[in-house]
């Protein structure tokens, strides 16, 4: 009897923690992750109220002091310093302001870019359709990052550099999926009122079709921040993305080699787990976005 | 499908026309492209030498047909650092990367099948959730963090495998585990969703149906099946790790193409980086056509869209 009494028991009553958790994440909002961002973002916009010291300028006689905590550390320099003596947490504090710049800006221009030639390509069709998606094909088929870090290393070493970078070589996603949205919307009913109320085909571009795409091209912007994130990482890391002495994480991990094999663990450690928590958050936040904004894109 | 195959033969040729295009005139429009060809520290008398060499002064479309036409034949130029052969350099580090992506390959597949499969069977349960998480974390950490973290733990601290060069299977462990661990990720993404679909499909059900026992149902039925577009995707991913190995190689020190594009960059040897990006640019638009003749040739749907 009692048997028999707990197989018939409801589906939903016998989901396990994790399989509530996890239905609750795609349910609910992420409120950890848009946390995360929204710090990450403050701390960026107020590095210099924040930060205790300065980020470029160090202190050779304090060089690879330990996190407070640890012996050798002082209050002073909270997360330590670096091989410099800068101290880490107002260059992590600093850094965050540069992969929030080239994370979000980098994005934008992609987004701005792909957007618009999908609209369109999408719109006009025939013979630009055909050159725009020719061109968006041949773009999608090299490697993304050497291609970067090739250019990367063409140009000099920029923050302005490695945004028009990024964006150049990002924006090939939103093109191909907005220009596929285009294609449906184009021939829905109040467009084609539009063009028998005589709009213009940039009218009807901008005025009825953009609302209707604008929330695809978010939630790819969303998914893209974290793999922007780590792509400047990848190129300051490399030497070849931000500048020294100028903080960014990326950079940080690169210098963080130095103090490595003499077990100077923080300087390894915390520039990855910042450039982590960004990109999960970012990645939690967009998957979220995607099921609730656009159901199309589900199976990306 | 003959028309399918030229098509596609016609796109790659695009790429790869688009690619080298962009190389050549980016050169030209960032700098003096004798400043690039010539040793750091070039003098006014070899700027000239160089310019008339590679005959720089002659018109653009000249000075690209020539480009190209060198190009492939594997004529890159010399390595100003190594003093050889670039093309022959090249080639000589390709067995090293080929090595590394290989045992990078066989990590991500040893890892990400059986947890995709553990997921797809174990569907919203426990192991689902962590099979997601974990997941989330490979795609959420960048290679050569995943890289440091690992030196630091396993060299510095606990001392048991080397931290950079190459030469035993030891000196394999960590690359490939950094290389492989994005990789493992996206095949256990794969297999679940893709073991999903095979376990609602109607000869799972009759298999069930025929009272044959999970485990074969599962190991003999559904898993075959489900195995093929993990090990499609397979191929291509050995060719991206190849060629995106630059940051792994960078931090173990291993001597593959991608350490060798980062002494590139780091010595300004113009004619490794640019042989480098072509070749790298190369192998994967080839890849990617032989991919899709592939799955239109598997799939006929393929073949008929527009």
């Amino acid at each position: 009897m009692n048997g028999s009494a707990a197989h018939s028991r409801p589906v939903a009553a016998t989901l396990s923690f994790a399989g509530r958790l996890a239905a609750f994440r795609t349910e609910g909002f992420p409120h950890i992750p848009v946390l995360i961002i929204l710090t990450v973002v403050l701390v960026a916009i107020f590095a210099n109220v924040i930060a205790p010291h300065n980020p470029e300028v160090g202190v050779l006689g304090d060089r690879f002091r330990p996190p407070a905590w640890q012996v050798g550390g002082t209050l002073d320099h909270l997360l330590g310093t670096d091989h410099l003596g800068r101290d880490v947490l107002s260059r992590l504090i600093f850094g965050a302001r540069v992969s929030i710049i080239v994370g979000f800006t980098a994005v934008i221009f992609a987004g701005l870019l792909g957007t618009t030639l999908g609209i369109i390509s999408g719109y006009l069709g025939r013979w630009v359709d055909q050159v725009i998606m020719r061109i968006t094909d041949a773009w999608l088929a090299l490697p993304v990052l050497v291609f970067a870090i090739f250019l990367a290393a063409i140009v000099g070493p920029s923050v302005s550099n490695i945004i028009i970078i990024l964006a150049a070589v990002f924006w090939t996603r939103y093109a191909r999926i907005i220009r596929g949205e285009v294609l449906s919307i184009r021939e829905r009913d109040f467009v084609r009122l539009a063009v028998v109320a005589g709009c213009s085909k940039w009218t009807i571009m901008r005025r009825h079709i953009l609302p209707n795409v604008v929330n695809t091209a978010i939630v790819l912007g969303t998914l893209q921040l974290g793999v922007v994130i780590i792509a400047e990482a990848t190129l300051s890391f490399l030497g070849v993305g931000v500048p020294p002495p100028q903080p960014a994480w990326g950079l940080m991990l690169a210098d963080g080699k130095k103090g490595m094999m003499a077990g100077y663990w923080w300087l390894t450690v915390l520039p990855g787990s910042c450039i982590m928590l960004m990109v999960l958050s970012a990645n939690l936040l967009g998957d979220w976005l995607r099921v609730k904004l656009d159901p199309q894109l589900r199976q990306l | 499908m003959k028309r399918f195959v030229l098509k596609r033969i016609g796109l790659a040729l695009l790429s790869l026309f688009l690619l080298s295009l962009t190389i050549f005139f980016l050169i030209r429009i960032t700098g003096d492209p004798a400043v690039l060809l010539a040793e750091p520290g070039a003098s006014k008398a070899d700027l000239d030498a160089i310019r008339t060499q590679f005959g720089l002064d002659r018109p653009l479309w000249v000075q690209y047909w020539s480009f190209i036409t060198h190009a492939l034949r594997g004529d890159f130029g010399q390595s100003f650092y190594y003093r050889t052969d670039v093309f022959e350099l090249y080639m000589s580090r390709l067995p090293a990367s080929l090595l590394l992506a290989a045992a990078a390959m066989a990590f991500s597949l040893l890892l990400g099948i059986p947890t995709g499969i553990i997921a797809a069977v174990r569907v919203n349960k426990w192991w689902d959730s962590a099979g997601k998480m974990f997941a989330l974390l490979g795609l959420s950490m960048p290679s050569f963090w995943v890289g440091l973290i690992m030196i630091l733990f396993f060299s510095v601290y606990l001392g048991w495998l080397p931290s950079s060069g190459s030469g035993t299977i030891l000196h394999l462990v960590m690359p490939s585990i950094a290389l492989g661990w994005v990789f493992a990720a996206y095949n256990m993404r794969l297999t679940r969703s893709s073991m999903l679909e095979v376990l609602g499909s109607e000869y799972v059900k009759l298999a069930r149906l025929k009272g044959l026992p999970e485990a074969l149902v599962i190991g003999k039925h559904a898993f075959k099946n489900a195995l093929i577009p993990v090990i499609t995707l397979a191929g291509i991913n050995l060719v991206i790790m190849v060629n995106t190995a630059i940051v792994v190689e960078t931090v173990f020190a291993w001597p593959g193409v991608g350490r060798l594009l980062f002494e590139g960059i780091s010595f300004r040897d113009f004619p490794v980086v640019q042989a480098n990006i072509l070749m790298a640019g190369t192998m994967i638009v080839v890849t990617n056509l032989l991919v899709d003749i592939l799955y239109a040739f598997i799939d006929p749907r393929i073949r008929f869209e527009r």
